[in-house]
Parts: structure tokens; sequence; C-alpha cells
């Protein structure tokens, strides 16, 4: 009963991120790039800049998600892997791999956060008509991670739920139930 | 960006206003005779009045207003400055911030208290309600019969004043108001039309004026333009009845560019240090924080690029190239000290507040207080001074409030009944420090430790350091008053305090004896921007240790570091000292460097080494501030940016110091 509860009140916070994130456009313009083969998506406008692999300095004692940071025109930035978030397997570094940087909001104070992708495609346009939440069943992932499936030639483009990954510093789920 | 909110920069300025009525009124608490600091309590109510009117503040404005008459009746001498109306007057103070802050608020109450109370100080126990005398001195241009007197007035006003906002017509306006006027326009000075300039005044003003009012009314229409002004006001009532030629006043002439005859210094002498004043203040810009933050960020990235280029230049054989790199050394340096000094205030800005805490306190507990300050020169970092602000407040209150006694028993301890707070600042290398000292009855060890073991701090009968002991009161949930007061349990506790001086990078040391007081003394690094560091290498990583924090770099051979595995300590100068292998520390997984070292790092008492592989060298280090992602990560204070363009992160003294007594106390509990 509790649980039922619990999860219709995950379900109906997600709508309410799912329908957030459209901010009442019909369309939306993303950065779509690979983790692990699977196809992602993040809003063109927090994009700051799209990086080559550069040193990276290891920070002892921080949590695997975010085990780095590099310099990025003179700032130091954390460099966080959401393939952890998402219990993906972490490829080797190839000739595609590229890093994204974002301005997210952390605790009301935007903070430059650095993504690791295996690959970055394009800039394109998702319509809201295409979308739907993420399913409460039969995923491996935790569904607060993300905000929005979008159906789009095919497949399906992943638009993570930053907000939450980052709130909860990319804990792994604790093996998701279903 | 250009056009600043008028309402925003009406709110800073209006703060400025209301500190420099504070200040004044302050001063007036040590000397109620003093006449220029009526006058510039009046002055700044009567700006505050003015610009609160026009900027749509009106309650503020109103409210103002009786403070302004009351005032203005201390300045003609009708009533007597009181220490009761400067109180009155300093609540009233506080409720025009109040105002300031949220101008639809509810204020009515507390705005007829307070006026009631004002009134009460003007008027003594019964006299006439302020906003009568405040309605006597405003319709004041009722004309009386008797004791008119025919004054005649010459004013030139400076030629770029309407460009500092006078408005000519307005102060003739008001000469109107005190009575019946002949005003003429005085040409001989206009220029050509050639040379003239439209915007400039050129015109001078003869006024005969009758009225009932006296000299020091028609001053009142010039106040504020006096200081650059030339007046002339004479009293020629004598000279129309009977046309002899004998001037009754000794004309009063305030002019800043010629001295002042002899008669009128006492009247010229403030306005000429008033005038003094406004040009040093006229010199200031007043920019927005992060202005200043984001030109910290570029000359960070400047000193970055310049040691870079530094060693590209290095390296090549090009002798031009190496002449312009060191030639780029120097000037980034010099911009980087400036920059810093750009970021300095004098702690007088963070001691003048404390003026009128101990003020209010004094009335509230009934201890009588002396505030010393000494050393307000010293210049700290702008964000140091905001941040200490509270923390400071929390400790002289802890002082008034614990430490000081009550005056007959001061007496009784031999002591002068009034007590004294001192705080004071100074530079001792890149370090400020901030004390506050009192001499009060000191801290009750007995009872810190009672409490302390009360509350589970400590064992029972657990053995400490008497500097131990007494760091116990900066404990979250310590407290030893008996009583809780109306002063204790506002603010922050003694635990923030702690870590706000922390977060600082600075360190708190208490030294106390019984019946003699306490000392508190806050050492703060100079600058939150910049340090100076060690650069080590530990694994393949690089990281940078404060240099303020360590005494001494020594050699560990690996056999020195086998025979002391399982034990961590070495013997420096027959003390031992823990140490922390950084390799181990970080899971590095490399092999230990032939040669390691050991840094010794300290705060203050306490001592620990940490092992590295190698010691690369000193480091002037710009401070990044880590990410909130990263805020788990206690080991690190922030990280900095290397030549190479690579990332060393900066080790965090005090946590590891900790770590180490942790390590020690593990140690002594298992062996």
């Amino acid at each position: 009963m509790m649980q039922t509860q619990a999860m219709q009140t995950k379900a109906a916070a997600n709508t309410m991120d799912h329908q957030s994130i459209w901010a009442g456009a019909e369309e939306l313009s993303v950065l779509t790039f690979n983790l692990n083969g699977e196809t992602f998506a993040i809003e063109a406008t927090v994009v700051q800049e799209i990086l080559d692999l550069l040193p990276e300095t290891h920070v002892p004692g921080s949590k695997p998600f975010v085990s780095s940071v590099i310099n990025f025109r003179g700032k130091v930035i954390p460099l966080a892997d959401i393939r952890l978030a998402f219990g993906m397997e972490v490829n080797e570094a190839t000739i595609d791999s590229r890093i994204i940087v974002i301005e997210h909001e952390l605790e009301g104070e935007a903070t430059l956060i650095g993504i690791r992708t295996d690959r970055v495609y394009e800039v394109t346009t998702l319509t809201r008509t295409a979308s739907e939440p993420p399913p409460s069943v039969g995923m491996r992932w935790r569904a607060d991670y993300i905000d929005c499936l979008v159906k789009r030639g095919g497949e399906f483009v992943i638009l993570p739920n930053l907000n939450a990954i980052f709130a909860s510093q990319g804990d792994r789920p604790a093996v998701a139930n279903g | 960006m250009s056009n600043p909110d008028p309402i925003s920069v009406f709110r800073t300025e209006a703060a400025e206003c209301l500190e420099q009525i504070e200040l004044g009124l302050l001063d007036l608490t040590r000397d109620l005779t003093d006449r220029a600091q009526v006058d510039a309590v009046f002055r700044g109510l009567h700006t505050l009045k003015g610009s609160g009117a026009m900027f749509g503040f009106d309650a503020l404005a109103a409210f103002t207003h009786h403070c302004e008459t009351a005032f203005d009746r201390v300045r003609k001498g009708d009533v007597p400055a009181t220490q009761e109306l400067v109180s009155a007057v300093l609540s009233a103070q506080d409720h025009m911030r109040a105002l300031l802050d949220t101008p639809n608020g509810d204020h009515e109450g507390v705005s007829a208290a307070l006026l009631e109370n004002l009134h009460r100080a003007v008027n003594g126990a019964g006299g006439e309600p302020v906003a009568q005398a405040a309605a006597g001195v405003l319709v004041a241009d009722v004309p009386v019969a008797d004791g008119v007197k025919q004054w005649q007035i010459r004013f030139s006003l400076p030629a770029n004043a309407m460009a500092n906002g006078t408005n000519p017509l307005a102060l003739l306006d008001e000469l109107r108001d005190l009575g019946e006027c002949r005003i003429a326009a005085d040409l001989s000075q206009v220029p050509g039309f050639d040379v003239l300039d439209p915007a400039d005044i050129h015109v001078a003003w003869n006024v005969t004026l009758k009225t009932a009012q006296g000299r020091s009314a028609i001053e009142d229409v010039f106040i504020f333009v006096m200081d650059d002004m030339a007046l002339d006001i004479k009293d020629v009532t004598a000279a129309v009845a009977a046309p002899a030629v004998k001037v009754v006043a000794p004309p009063i002439t305030v002019a800043v560019s010629k001295p002042a005859s002899a008669e009128a210094q006492p009247a010229a002498a403030p306005a000429a240090d008033a005038a003094k004043g406004k040009q040093a203040s006229n010199e200031n810009v007043r920019v927005p924080a992060e202005r200043l933050d984001e030109m910290m960020d570029r000359v960070g990235e400047l000193v970055i690029a310049q040691s870079r280029l530094t060693q590209l230049a290095g390296g090549a054989d090009d002798f031009g190239l190496r002449s312009v790199s060191e030639e780029i050394e120097r000037l980034s340096g010099e911009l980087r000290d400036t920059m810093m000094v750009l970021r300095m205030m004098p702690v007088a800005s963070l001691f003048s507040r404390f003026r009128r805490l101990v003020h209010d306190l004094s009335r509230e507990t009934g201890k009588e207080i002396e505030l010393i300050t000494e050393g307000e020169t010293t210049e700290v970092d702008k964000t140091v001074i905001d941040r200490l602000a509270d923390p400071l407040v929390h400790l002289v209150r802890n002082s008034i409030d614990h430490g000081l006694e009550r005056p007959e028993d001061r007496i009784a301890a031999g002591k002068p009944a009034k007590g004294q707070v001192i705080l004071s600042a100074h530079q001792t290398g890149g370090e400020v420090i901030i004390t506050i000292r009192d001499d009060g009855r000191g801290i009750n060890r007995d009872r810190v430790r009672a409490k302390a073991e009360a509350s589970g701090i400590i064992q029972p009968g657990q053995t400490l350091t008497d500097q131990d002991l007494l760091q116990l009161i900066f404990q979250p949930g310590f407290s030893t008053a008996q009583q809780v007061t109306n002063l204790s349990g506002r603010g922050v506790g003694m635990d923030v305090v702690k870590k706000t001086v922390e977060a600082l990078r600075g360190t708190i040391d208490i030294t106390s004896r019984p019946g003699e007081g306490s000392v508190v003394a806050l050492r703060i690094p100079l600058t939150l921007a910049i340090i100076d560091g060690l650069l080590v290498r530990v694994g393949k990583g690089s990281y940078v240790i404060p240099l303020s924090a360590v005494e001494e770099c020594l050699e560990i051979s690996i056999e020195e570091d086998l025979r002391s595995r399982g034990r961590s300590f070495i013997s420096l100068r027959d003390s031992l000292v823990p140490f922390l292998r950084l390799r181990e520390l970080f899971r590095t997984g490399t092999q230990p460097d032939q040669h390691q070292k050991v840094v010794v790092i300290s705060t203050g008492t306490e001592r620990v080494g940490l092992v590295v592989d190698q010691i690369i060298g000193d480091h002037q280090t710009v401070i990044k501030s880590m990410s909130k992602l990263h805020h788990d990560v206690d080991t690190f204070s922030g990280a900095t940016i290397l030549g190479d363009g690579g990332v060393a992160l900066i080790l965090d003294v005090a946590h590891l110091v900790a770590a180490g007594q942790q390590q020690e106390a593990q140690l002594r509990a298992a062996g």
C-alpha cells in the first residue's frame, strides 16, 4: 500500500518534471550524445562547450560519479560520469570521446559541470508529442533519473533528469527492482 | 548595467546615510555639546527625508521628518542634547532601517511608540507634542509683526552647481517662504556668448528679505550648498531705520577658496572640514563586489597564462621572447598585487558597528562598558570583513554577557566599575590577528568542565590541557550561561563562530585568567584568493600545501619508513609527531619514491607530518573553490591551476591535522 502510494507520488513528480522541461513549448532544441550505445539528449541552452578529452586530475576520496576535476578556461570544474548513475559499464576513452560542459544550478548556484560522453552527435529538435514519461516498470534505470523518453526515427532518445542525478550525486540504484 | 536601478542606489546611499547618522549619534553620546556632530546628524536626517520622499519612501520620509525636527531644535539651541534624546533617535534610526527595507510593511505601531519616546526626550515630562513642534518649524512663514528684520543677502553658486543637482530657483523659493522678498539677479559676471557654457551658473543674486526669522533660518536655506558657495548675509534693519553706515551683525562669509574672516571662523572651520571630507569621498568609486571578483578571476587566469609563457620562453633560445616574457611577468605580478589591494578594506568598517552594540548592551545589562578599538586601519580582504561580522558580534556579546561583571561586583573585586572590552587588529606576516579582550571574570574552567561532562562532550575526569578545555566552548550545543538572558541565544553560537573562522582558513586561540579576563584571538589569512603554497608530488598527482602551515621538511629513507610502519611516528627534536602517508590516504597504488619527504604542518599547537614522494617547490596559488559536487571531500580546501594547465588540489591543513591527531589517539588507545 505504502509502496503504491510512493510510486504514485513519484510518478506524479515525474510528470511534473516532464512538463517543466518543455515549459509549455512544443519543441525543444537539444544536443544528442551517446553513452554506452544509448542516445541521450541535453537541452541545448545549458550546453556551454564541447571539449576533446584533456588531462584530468583525480580527486582522492570523491565518489566515482565525480572522481576528477578538469581545467576549463581557468576554472576548475568537476567531471561527472552519468554512465555510473545509470549503472552502465564505463568504456575506455576512444577517439570519439568528448566532454560536454553544461551550466547547471546546484543548490541555487550556477555551476559548470563537465559530462563524459562516448560520442557527441548533433543539435536537433525534439517534439513534445513524441515524448512520454519513463515507464515505471521494465526499466533497468532509476525512473527518477529520467525526465522523459522521446521517440525519434525508430529509437528512443533519453532526456536525463540532471536535477535528480546531481542532487543525489549519482548514487547508484539499490539494484532496481524490475 | 550602466543605468543602475535608482531605487537600489537610493537604498545604498540611504544605508550609508544611516550609518553616518549612527556614528554621529554615538559620538554625541560621548560629548553632548559637540555642535559639529549635531549638525552632521541633522544634515543626514534631512538628506534621508528629502531623498526618501523623492523615491517614494513616504513612511520613511514622514518618520524621519520628526527626528529631523527634534534635532533641528537641538541645533537651534531650543532644547539641550540629552542622552535620552540621542538614545531615542538611535532607536528611531533602527526603525528607519526597517522602513527602508520594507517600505510597505506595517510600521504604524512602532513608529508611534518611537515618536512618543522621542517626544518625551525632547520635551521632558510634559511639553508640546513633537508633531506640533514640527508644524511650528515648518509653517514658520507666518510673519510676526514685531521683530521683523530686514536682511540683505548676496549669494553666488559655483559654476557647476546645477550639474551637482542644486536648483537655484528652489533656493530663491525657500527664501520667499521666509518673508517678503525682493530679488535682483546680478548679471555682471555673465560672459559673452562666444564663451558662455549654458550649463554653468554665472549669475549672482542680491536679495532683500523682510522676515521675523533669525539669521540661522536664512543660513538653513543654503545648508546643503554652503560648502562651495559664497554667501553674505547682512542685517540692514538698523541701516534702513536710521541711514547711518553701521552694520549691526558682522557679515558671515563662507567661502572655501578664501580664508574666512576672524569673526566667521567658528562657523567656517567645520564647513571647511566638511568640504574636505566631501572632496575625499568624491574620489571613491562605488563598484559592485561581483565585478571585483570577476576581475580577480581574470587576473588569476592571467597569472597562470603568464607562468606558462615563462616556461615556454625559458625553454626557447629566443632572447627577445625571454625579455618580453619577463616584462609580462613583472606586469602581471604588479597587476595582481594592485588587484589584491583593491579588495582590502580597513577593519574600521567592521569595528565601527560595535560601538552601537556596546552602547545597547550597556543599557540592557546595566553594566558599565568602555569599548576600545585599536588598529582600525589594518586592512583585510572584503570577504573576511563581511563574514567576520556575525562571529565578532557574538564574541563581543559573550565577553559582555559572560565575562564582564556588574559594577558592584567589579568594585568588590578591586577593579574599576567600568568594564573594558578591547577590540584590536594587527597584521603579522600573511595573517591578520583580531583580538577581543575583556577585563572581566575570565572563563570559569570548572563550570566549562562540568558542563562538558554533563552534556557528554568529554568523559568525566578526562585529562585535558588548558587550551583543550577552553576550546570546549566552541563545541556545538555548549553554553555555560546559567540563566538565559536576552543576549545569549541570539544569532550564532560559538560553534558557528569557530566554523566561520575555519572556513576562512583561520584559527581561534583563547587565553583566560580567572579574575583578570579573557582574550579571544582570531588569526585570519590576509587574503582568500591567493596563497603561497608548497607544491608536492604524491604518486602521479600534484598537491599544494599552504606554506603558512608548513613548519619544516625532512627526508625519510625507505628503511626508516619500513621501521616506522605500524607506529607512524617520527621523532622530531625529542617530540613525537604522528604522520600520514598521503600515498596511502589517496590510494595512489604507486611505489614509494626512493627519497620520500615528510612535510611537517601545524595549526598553532598541533602538528602532523605528511609523507610525500617529492617536494617540487613553492608555488603562488590562485585558489579556485571546488564545486558543490565535491563538498563531501574534506581533505581538500580547493584547487589551483598549474603552469602547464593541469589542476593541483590544495590540502586542507586543519582537516589533515585532525586526522593525524585521531590516528595518534587510536594508536595510543591501542598501544
